[in-house]
């Protein structure tokens, strides 16, 4: 993380001036200084981890403290797990290859539904940005099926496919693919036409300046359509599991609540959020690596 | 490289009886009428005029992006239907795509034209030494100054070796002192190219300053009012712009804008109480002023 003050711009230099002035000769700083220095530009995020990982100690210490002793008011906490208890379980689940079988099953669903979705939903929007008849006849259609949630497509879906991880797959698929679609759409919307001007004063042809122009353009608006999908298809993954699955996160979490295992749930909860949550930082840091110019 | 720096002279562009007209509600608007410029070959060429006078239109339509609704642009001869690397454009928001570093944007139209990556690398390199930018080849153009920016614009317009210049106001959005050096750069790449040059700017001292022939248009619909020979002689100085030849050919063409500018706002100026204002009316001839 870097202040805004990092930020500068190199002083106009005209290129009459080509020839430089000899160096001055420099003693280079002493270790000290460089870590002082380190420290005052990056001042910023230190603080922020530091409070980060205050507030996630605080929310423990609450959970623990709520559940030791079984505070009742309004919401009941009397069968709540504490923190030490789903700490227990989840030493034992870890060595048990069955609880990692439920995680890599429901890690290959969102592979393979959000990465379906991807490949379908940011051409399709590529191609519904940049050409008009397409997106007249699509659009409609879409705009149709967008507003209904992935979990009342669930009795469809086990209709349509013929095996159930087939239909969770899709579920994963469906509530992945409008964001991106929609996202990747308005990126294309987005695009700056003189740029466009620009390639074309400079010879490029229609298909020069779609990969050149209007994918690059549209790549932030994908990515933000990518992250939103990430985070829906864990949403419907979760949903379709626990209604239609043998195996998954999701379905271990209902089993444990069917189960009275209840620190199991929890484990499954956090299980779940931690799954999103890395997903998500591997879209990010994906767009930071497709997109260096973005970097700050 | 050598070939684009020592190509024969040539970019001359002819528009004769050109209009262009939008359609709206209310029926078709003229937008420019009637209108004849030309452009020789190595000759730097500016157009004013009022805001809103049609000059970026004219030029658009020189650059191939709007087709002229009666009349005909061609450069060289040849008609111009559609933007072409022969035409190279530069834009006042610079327009530099921002995902490529400066060398990668100077190496568009290369890369277009098939170049391979070594030899366009290496031609890329060579155009930005020239405008004082190697250093910072890899940068992205988010990191540098309005100045910077707008230089690889121009040395990403001249990269591909084009025939003429089009310059749609390119110092507009930078600050005067910026302007000045980017004027220096500007006419020292113009002077080593020899190509057309066609700059459309509202900055009388630029067109001036930069140009060997000045074109005024009337307020909307654009014409060509008037046509300006500079004979301020090359390699012009900054000081030149106190000297009286200037300063008479600033006047003159002060009170012809001016002249346009007031029947652009039309009536509104006359209910405002204008009338105190002390306003050149060009009845006589231009020479006369000179």
């Amino acid at each position: 993380m870097s202040s805004p003050a990092l930020v500068r711009h190199p002083e106009d230099s005209m290129p009459a001036i080509a020839e430089a002035a000899p160096a001055p000769a420099v003693t280079p700083p002493s270790f000290g200084t460089v870590a002082l220095r380190w420290y005052r530009l990056n001042r910023g995020g230190l603080r922020a981890i530091a409070i980060g990982i205050i507030s996630l100690l605080a929310f423990l210490l609450v959970w623990h403290l709520l559940t030791t002793y079984r505070v009742v008011f309004f919401v009941r906490f009397t069968n709540v797990p504490s923190p030490l208890a789903v700490y227990a379980s989840f030493t034992k689940a870890i060595h048990d290859p069955k609880f990692l079988l439920h995680i890599a099953l429901s890690c290959r669903r969102i592979i393979f539904g959000f990465s379906l979705a991807a490949i379908v939903g940011v051409p399709l929007g590529l191609i519904m940005g940049r050409f008009k008849l397409v997106h007249e006849i699509v659009f409609p259609v879409a705009e149709v099926l967008r507003p209904i949630p992935a979990i009342a497509w669930v009795p469809m879906a086990i209709m349509l496919w013929p095996t159930n991880e087939q239909s969770i797959v899709f579920i994963t698929f469906l509530g992945s693919f409008f964001p991106i679609l929609i996202n990747t759409l308005h990126g294309m919307s987005l695009v700056d036409p003189v740029l466009v001007r620009a390639a074309q004063c400079l010879g490029a042809r229609e298909r020069s300046i779609f990969r050149e122009v209007y994918f690059p353009a549209s790549l932030p608006h994908i990515f933000t359509g990518l992250t939103v999908g990430m985070g829906v298809a864990w949403v419907s993954l979760i949903a379709a599991e626990m209604i239609s699955g043998q195996y998954g996160i999701g379905y271990f979490t209902w089993e444990a609540y069917s189960l009275v295992q209840y620190a199991d749930i929890a484990l499954g909860m956090i299980a779940i959020g931690v799954l999103g949550l890395g997903s998500s930082l591997l879209i990010r840091g994906a767009g930071q690596l497709v997109m260096p110019w973005r970097l700050k | 490289m050598n070939e684009i720096l020592t190509k024969a002279p040539q970019g001359h562009i002819d528009v004769r009886n050109f209009s262009l007209s939008y359609d709206s509600i209310e029926g078709p608007v003229e937008a420019v009428t009637d209108t004849q410029i030309h452009v020789k070959p190595g000759e730097f060429v500016s157009i004013v005029g009022p805001s809103g006078c049609g000059k970026s239109t004219l030029l658009n339509a020189v650059a191939g992006f709007l087709k002229p609704t009666t009349g005909i642009v061609t450069v060289d001869g040849e008609r111009v239907n559609g933007p072409s690397a022969e035409r190279g454009m530069v834009f006042q928001q610079y327009s530099l795509f921002p995902w490529k570093t400066v060398r990668e944007n100077v190496e568009f139209g290369l890369k277009m034209r098939g170049m391979p990556r070594s030899q366009r690398e290496r031609a890329a390199r060579t155009l930005l030494g020239l405008a004082g930018l190697e250093a910072f080849e890899k940068h992205y153009p988010e990191k540098l100054s309005g100045g910077m920016k707008q230089r690889v614009g121009i040395v990403r317009a001249l990269a591909t070796g084009p025939k003429v210049l089009l310059l749609d106001e390119p110092f507009g959005a930078l600050d005067a002192q910026t302007r000045v050096i980017m004027q220096q750069i500007l006419t020292n790449m113009w002077q080593r190219l020899k190509i057309s040059v066609l700059f459309v700017t509202h900055d009388i001292d630029e067109a001036i300053f930069l140009s060997d022939r000045v074109y005024c248009m009337t307020a909307r619909p654009g014409s060509i009012k008037a046509e300006i020979p500079i004979p301020l002689e090359r390699p012009r100085q900054q000081s030149m712009m106190m000297s009286s030849e200037f300063l008479a050919l600033r006047r003159g063409l002060m009170s012809l804008i001016r002249e346009e500018s007031l029947k652009a706002m039309g009536g509104e100026l006359n209910d405002m109480g204008l009338q105190g204002l002390n306003i050149e009316l060009h009845g006589h001839s231009l020479a006369d002023v000179i």
